[in-house]
């Protein structure tokens, strides 16, 4: 038994210890917003935050993470308004098929609350990581900046 | 926020059965499902108006729709054509899934089956008149409830408000249709494209909501009461049968259920995925690789560019380019070769499943679900109607799930077969890769001469490589004198076949001709613009040598040979102006053009890039302009543009998959190289404005994007690209 701490409750499995946070957050906790992609670190499908920070939950054993805090796309909206990024994305339209976004924000999210209004090239070496196969990422650039914009304007905080 | 419950088969289910309990009405048009097994119904009563639009009492409105929705956007598109006629508030459009019966099919293929880039253009007329009778049935409903004629009456947002100030919601006339069997007229008059406020305007994508917030349902996001996870042991060489297998070691896997053989190799099933897969891979397991393990693509190569030089099937003779080549003075000849390509969609492949004694229920992503039920039905031995598809939204697809095989459902449904749970299989990305449903290998042989004025007088094309259609139920219809037409599609200057269109080029003297080499190994397979991802590279690059030959500049030789194409060569002007082609570039700089008709649509890119000495290079700019009829909407156009470039980009820099003995050489991200944010160029999307109906715009923009990089860069350097992907050949996409 492993008890971790994911979006603010905590959470005991029966996982072996093992097991990728990944497959214990979509199996054991059916929380399925957080996708697999290609089990190897090279996608970002998988990207939660581990104590406030963007991590890759593929590769990253249960064990690994007892007693710490995760947090899923899941509860980026969990007070029922769409956190800055989520809003972004929405006005710029950028999902296509949808299933690395979950990712994608998570990633962003992290990017903006580390650096609240990053370049181009900045949004460059922070998103390089996150394959989108749909070609979303003109979308995903624009939608960042705007969150960027939005946060400095007062509005939700990333 | 999204009010959707996270999985929508099951809201259809109970939506169904609610219908069922209140005796609601459905109009012309059967029960959407098997009701059999579905728990009895509570709730408020809904009216299906239509085969594809259902109002609920508290007026919501759900749109049933009987196209996949895997990025393109279509739920967006059909939600808006209904939207239109109906006068609803946009904002609270709901959409499910239609169940796999015939009113669903689609009228282009006649089958269950989202595909070709038709979707919009087969929709644009039922689901507008969906709509129109709807709106029309409940104006007769609010006409007899308020005893006053209809013109005193005007809808909107989902209501229908009296001269008088009175309103009624649509929701709120249900009971009034249901207590006097009112029906919707046969016919409707539908609004002309001028009073349109809806369609061609861009709206945002109708299932947004769920994908930013993690609530959207992907066929690997089900779950089921008691399911459990299986993972499968799958051959080194793709089409190998199992002889045997050892699963202790498997087996001493604490939560490790059961190991059994299915058709794809050995499945375990676990009670979580992470177990499944541990147990998959303690495996040891005999294969007979039933000959398959001596292929090789060099080998195909090398098979395939011998065969280009004998003659094939004659797909199109206009002229005497054979005649004339034999005796021409000067006659330029090229070989173009193309490897295979995986699709690699985000959302890997997978499938859930239970299967019970007198019937099947399967929850998947795919695009052809009339097909996968038609196979499992056979596997199984029900009638079609006892296998039930509960669709679900995928991540990508790009054509990789519209399976003729239905590959990645019936393993699932063999493995669900003497459990009592459903099975859910989910392939890893290596066995997804190595799935063996591939773009097939191409090797185009090409020959031209050039008019006493340099333009291209004749052109003689042969194309070797595996037929997709051949020997599969589609076999009638897409092979043309056992010519699969989509080995030459975007080659030939006619139409062919089912295909009403040809290239937009004329040149006097043009044959085509087609090899089949033998099916083997792997299955050549559809992968967004399907033929025109080997024909495009193949007839645009040799267009641009003879362009150089004859001193022609390449844009303006493609307006000459469309001097008879009033729609590309308004097009492409259209493009000379908005991609600043006639501005000068620096050294080491180069400019490219491509255009290609697909699916009836005309499009072409424009695209600039920078080269090193080393070959290392940047693709600074794409500028497309399409030609779709009535632009829909706009916003997702510009999106499938944006991602069309991009896969065709990834695929001519990077794409190859490789047999070596059998056994496909790439296995994930690192060996198989997705294109990523900081390659993507700039994409301006320009849409040429029209009034004729609309055409398809999903796959269009991957075709040109190939050719038109290799001619930039032989624009930058002079070196000519005719064997891909450019990294393999001296150009690599810079990190
Ligand atoms: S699934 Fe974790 S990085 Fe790809
Ligand atoms: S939106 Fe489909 S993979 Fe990114």
């Amino acid at each position: 038994m492993i008890t971790i701490v994911v979006n603010d409750e905590a959470r005991t499995v029966s996982a072996s210890p093992d097991t990728p946070l990944l497959w214990v957050l979509r199996d054991h906790l059916h929380l399925t917003g957080t996708k697999y992609g290609c089990g190897i670190s090279l996608c970002g499908a998988c990207t939660v935050h581990l104590n406030g920070e963007a991590v890759r939950s593929c590769t990253l054993p249960v064990s690994a993470v007892a007693d710490q805090r995760v947090e899923t796309i899941e509860h980026l909206a969990a007070g029922g308004d769409y956190n800055a990024v989520q809003s972004a994305w929405l006005e710029e339209d950028v999902a296509q098929c949808g299933y690395c976004q979950s990712g994608q924000i998570m990633a962003a999210t992290a990017l903006l609350n580390n650096n609240p209004s990053p370049s181009d090239a900045e949004i460059d070496a922070a998103m390089a990581g996150h394959i989108c196969r749909c070609g979303t990422y003109q979308k995903i650039r624009a939608a960042i900046h705007r969150a960027a914009k939005e946060t400095k304007r007062g509005g939700p905080s990333a | 926020m999204s009010n959707l419950p996270s999985d929508p088969s099951r809201r259809t289910f109970l939506k169904s059965s609610s219908m069922l309990a209140t005796g609601s009405l459905l109009v012309g048009f059967e029960l959407p499902y098997s009701l059999a097994s579905t728990p009895k119904p509570s709730g408020a009563a809904s009216l299906m108006t239509d085969a594809f639009i259902r109002i609920d009492r508290d007026n919501t409105i759900t749109v049933l729709m009987n196209h996949a929705e895997f990025g393109n956007g279509v739920y967006t598109s059909l939600a808006m054509m209904v939207a239109e006629e109906l006068d609803i508030d946009w904002q609270r459009l709901q959409w499910e899934a239609a169940p796999t019966e015939p009113q669903y099919y689609s009228p282009i293929f006649g089958e269950y089956l989202t595909a070709g880039s038709v979707s919009t253009a087969g929709a644009f007329v039922p689901m507008r008149t969906a709509g129109a009778k709807t709106k029309a049935l409940l104006v007769q409903a609010a006409s007899l409830l308020w005893q006053s004629d209809a013109t005193q009456l005007t809808t909107n947002a989902g209501w229908i408000t009296h001269i008088d100030g009175r309103r009624v919601s649509y929701g709120g006339l249900i009971k009034v249709i249901q207590d006097h069997n009112l029906e919707p007229p046969k016919t409707v008059d539908l609004k002309p494209t001028s009073a349109f406020s809806v369609l061609g305007f861009p709206k945002k994508r109708i299932e947004a909501p769920e994908k930013v917030t993690g609530q959207a349902v992907f066929g690997i996001d089900i779950k089921r009461p008691g399911m459990i996870y299986g993972a499968v042991a799958r051959p080194p060489v793709y089409g190998s049968r199992v002889i045997a297998f050892d699963d202790k070691a498997a087996r001493a896997i604490p939560g490790v259920l059961k190991v059994k053989a299915i058709d794809a190799g050995v499945v375990v099933l676990a009670k979580d995925y992470w177990t499944a897969s541990k147990g998959a891979k303690a495996l040891t397991v005999q294969w007979d690789d039933l000959g398959l393990g001596q292929l090789s693509t060099a080998a195909f190569t090398k098979d395939y560019r011998a065969l280009s030089k004998t003659e094939g099937l004659l797909a199109e003779d206009i002229g005497d380019a054979k005649g004339l080549h034999a005796t021409a003075s000067a006659v330029h000849e090229a070989v173009y070769e193309m490897p295979y390509l995986a699709h690699a969609t985000m959302e890997p492949m997978n499938c859930t499943a239970q299967v019970f004694d007198d019937r099947c229920e399967i929850w998947v992503g795919t695009q052809n679900q009339g097909n996968d039920r038609t196979v499992v039905a056979k596997m199984l031995g029900l009638p079609e109607t006892s296998v039930v598809i509960h669709r679900t939204l995928m991540g990508g697809t790009f054509g990789r799930r519209a399976s003729k095989t239905a590959d990645f459902i019936t393993d699932a449904v063999q493995a669900a077969q003497g459990e009592t749970v459903p099975v859910q299989i989910i392939w890893s990305r290596e066995e997804d890769i190595r799935g063996g449903h591939y773009r097939p290998l191409f090797v185009h042989r090409l020959r031209g001469s050039l008019d006493a004025e340099g333009y291209p007088a004749s052109w003689h094309q042969t194309a070797v490589g595996q037929s997709i259609m051949q020997d599969t139920k589609h076999d009638p219809t897409y092979m043309v004198r056992d010519i699969d037409i989509y080995s030459v599609d975007g080659c030939l200057q006619e139409p062919f076949g089912v295909f009403p269109y040809g290239t937009a080029y004329k040149i006097p003297h043009h044959r085509v001709e087609s090899h089949n080499p033998p099916k083997v190994g792997v299955h050549p397979h559809e992968w967004r613009a399907v033929g025109h991802t080997h024909t495009g590279i193949a007839y645009e690059c040799f267009l641009d040598e003879l362009a150089h030959l004859g001193d022609k500049d390449p844009l303006a030789l493609r307006l000459h040979l469309t001097r008879d194409n009033n729609r590309m060569h308004q097009l492409l002007l259209r493009l000379k102006a908005v991609s600043d082609w006639d501005q000068p570039l620096a050294t080491g700089r180069g400019r490219g053009v491509a255009a290609r008709v697909y699916s009836v649509s005309p499009i072409a890119q424009a695209v600039e890039v920078t080269v090193d000495r080393d070959g290392s290079f940047t693709v600074d700019r794409v500028v497309c302009v399409v030609d779709c009829g009535f632009a829909v909407n706009p916003l997702g156009i510009e999106a499938q543009i944006q991602g069309g470039v991009m896969l065709g980009l990834n695929a001519v820099a990077y794409g190859a998959i490789d047999l070596v003995a059998g056994q496909v050489q790439q296995s994930n991200f690192h060996d198989y190289r997705p294109l990523r944010i900081n390659q993507m160029p700039d994409v301006e999307v320009h849409i040429m404005q029209s009034d004729a109906p609309p055409t398809g715009v999903g796959e269009q923009a991957t075709t040109p994007i190939a050719p038109a990089v290799a001619n930039a860069l032989f624009h930058a350097t002079g070196k000519r690209i005719r064997q891909f992907p450019l990294d393999r050949f001296g150009f690599t996409l810079k990190a």
